[in-house]
C-alpha cells in the first residue's frame, strides 16, 4: 500500500489537471500508422463488435428450432426485442425487411459502447466521431433509397412542397423540411450518439483524475477531512457513474436504432 | 477593490493567446450551461407526462416508454450540440 501511495505522490503534483483531450480519445496505432489501414484500439473494438454478434448468431443458428438451446433462446429474445420495441413502433406496417438492419445496428453500437466499462479498453467505440457518422450516413442513404423506391418522386415533392400546409407557407416550410431531412438529419443522428458517449467518457476520466489527485495529496502526507471526503466522494462517484454508463450505452444504442426505424418509416409510408 | 486591481494587473500581463484562451473557457462554460437549461426542462416535462400516461393506462406502458425515449432523444440533441460546442471552444 505504501508503495502505491508513493507512486501517486511523486507522479501528480498538487494541482488537479485534466489531461489534454488528445490523450484521452486518440490511441496509437498497433500497426500501419498514418496509412489508410491504420489499426488502433478503436478499430480493434469495431472488429470485436462485428465478430461477437456474428459468431453468437451463427452458433445459435446451428441449434435446432424445435428444441432450442439456451443461447438460441437468448438470441431469439434479442431479435424479438428489436421487432417489438424498435421495428414495429418505429416503422409500422411492412417492418419485416428492416429487422436485420436494425438488429445489426443495435448490437454493433451496444457492444461498442460497452467497451467504456471493460478493463483494458475503457473507451467507448462511438466516442470517435467517425463511427457514428458512418453509421448515420448508412441509415441516411437507406432511408432516402427507401423513400424514392416506395413513393417515387412524390417522396421528394412531399418534403419540398408539402400539401398539408397553406400555399403561402409552402416555400418556407419546404425549405426548412428539405434542410432538416436531407442535411441536418444524419449529423444530429450521429452527434446524439457521439456526444453522449464522449460526455460519459470524460465524466469517468474526471472522477479518475480527482481520485489520483486526492490520493496524491494524501500520499504527500497532507491530511484533512475535506481531502478524505473528496477521495471517498470521487471513488463512490466513479463506481456509480460506471454503472450508469452501462445503462447509457445500451439506451443510446436503442435510441440510435429506433431513430433509424422512425426515419425509414417516414420514407416508407406517405404522410396522410 | 484590491481583488479588482489585481485582476486588472493580471489582465495587463496577459498576452493575446492567454486572453483568447480565457475568453474561450468562459464562452465554453456559458455555451454548455445555457444549452442545458432548455433540454433539462423539456426532458422533465416529457418524462413526467410519460409517467402520467403509464399510471393512467398501464396497458399502454410499453408504447408510452418507446415514445418517451424518442422524445428524449430529440430534445436532448440540443444539449448535446451545446456539449460539442463546449469541446470545440475548450479543446480545439
Amino acid at each position: 500500500m505504501t508503495n502505491v501511495l508513493a507512486i501517486f505522490a511523486e507522479g501528480e503534483g498538487s494541482a488537479v489537471e485534466f489531461p489534454p483531450i488528445e490523450n484521452v480519445v486518440e490511441w496509437p496505432a498497433f500497426f500501419g500508422g498514418d496509412t489508410f489501414y491504420e489499426f488502433n484500439k478503436i478499430a480493434l473494438m469495431g472488429l470485436i463488435a462485428v465478430v461477437v454478434p456474428t459468431v453468437l448468431f451463427l452458433v445459435a443458428r446451428a441449434s435446432s428450432s424445435t428444441a432450442p438451446s439456451k443461447l438460441r433462446v437468448f438470441v431469439e429474445s434479442i431479435v424479438k426485442f428489436i421487432e417489438e420495441q424498435i421495428a414495429k413502433p418505429g416503422i409500422g406496417h411492412g417492418f419485416e425487411p428492416y429487422v436485420p438492419l436494425l438488429t445489426s445496428l443495435f448490437l454493433f453500437i451496444a457492444i461498442g459502447n460497452l467497451f467504456e466499462v471493460i478493463p483494458f479498453f475503457q473507451m467507448p467505440m462511438n466516442a470517435r466521431m467517425a463511427n457514428p457518422l458512418v453509421l448515420a450516413l448508412v441509415v441516411w442513404a437507406i432511408f432516402i433509397y427507401v423513400g424514392f423506391k416506395n413513393q417515387g418522386f412524390r417522396y421528394f415533392k412531399d418534403i419540398v412542397w408539402p400539401g398539408h400546409v397553406p400555399p403561402a407557407l409552402r416555400p418556407l416550410v419546404g425549405f426548412i423540411e428539405f434542410f432538416s431531412v436531407f442535411i441536418v438529419r444524419p449529423f444530429s443522428h450521429a452527434i446524439r450518439l457521439f456526444a453522449n458517449m464522449l460526455a460519459g467518457h470524460m465524466l469517468l476520466i474526471t472522477f479518475s483524475v480527482l481520485i489520483i489527485a486526492t490520493l496524491g495529496q494524501i500520499a504527500a502526507s497532507a491530511s484533512g477531512v475535506v481531502l478524505a471526503l473528496g477521495f471517498v466522494g470521487s471513488l463512490v462517484g466513479l463506481i456509480g457513474f460506471t454503472a450508469f454508463e452501462v445503462g447509457v450505452g445500451i439506451i443510446q444504442a436503442f435510441v440510435f436504432s429506433i431513430l433509424a426505424a422512425v426515419y425509414i418509416g417516414s420514407s416508407l409510408h406517405p404522410a396522410h | 477593490m484590491s481583488l479588482a486591481s489585481n485582476a486588472l494587473m493580471l489582465a495587463q500581463q496577459l498576452d493575446a493567446t492567454d486572453a483568447k484562451n480565457a475568453n474561450a473557457a468562459i464562452g465554453a462554460g456559458f455555451a454548455y450551461g445555457l444549452a442545458a437549461i432548455g433540454p433539462g426542462i423539456g426532458i422533465g416535462i416529457i418524462v413526467g407526462q410519460a409517467i402520467q400516461a403509464m399510471a393512467r393506462q398501464p396497458e399502454s406502458a410499453g408504447q408510452a416508454q418507446t415514445t418517451m425515449f424518442l422524445g428524449i432523444a430529440f430534445t436532448e440533441a440540443l444539449a448535446l450540440i451545446g456539449f460539442v460546442v463546449f469541446i470545440l471552444l475548450k479543446f480545439v
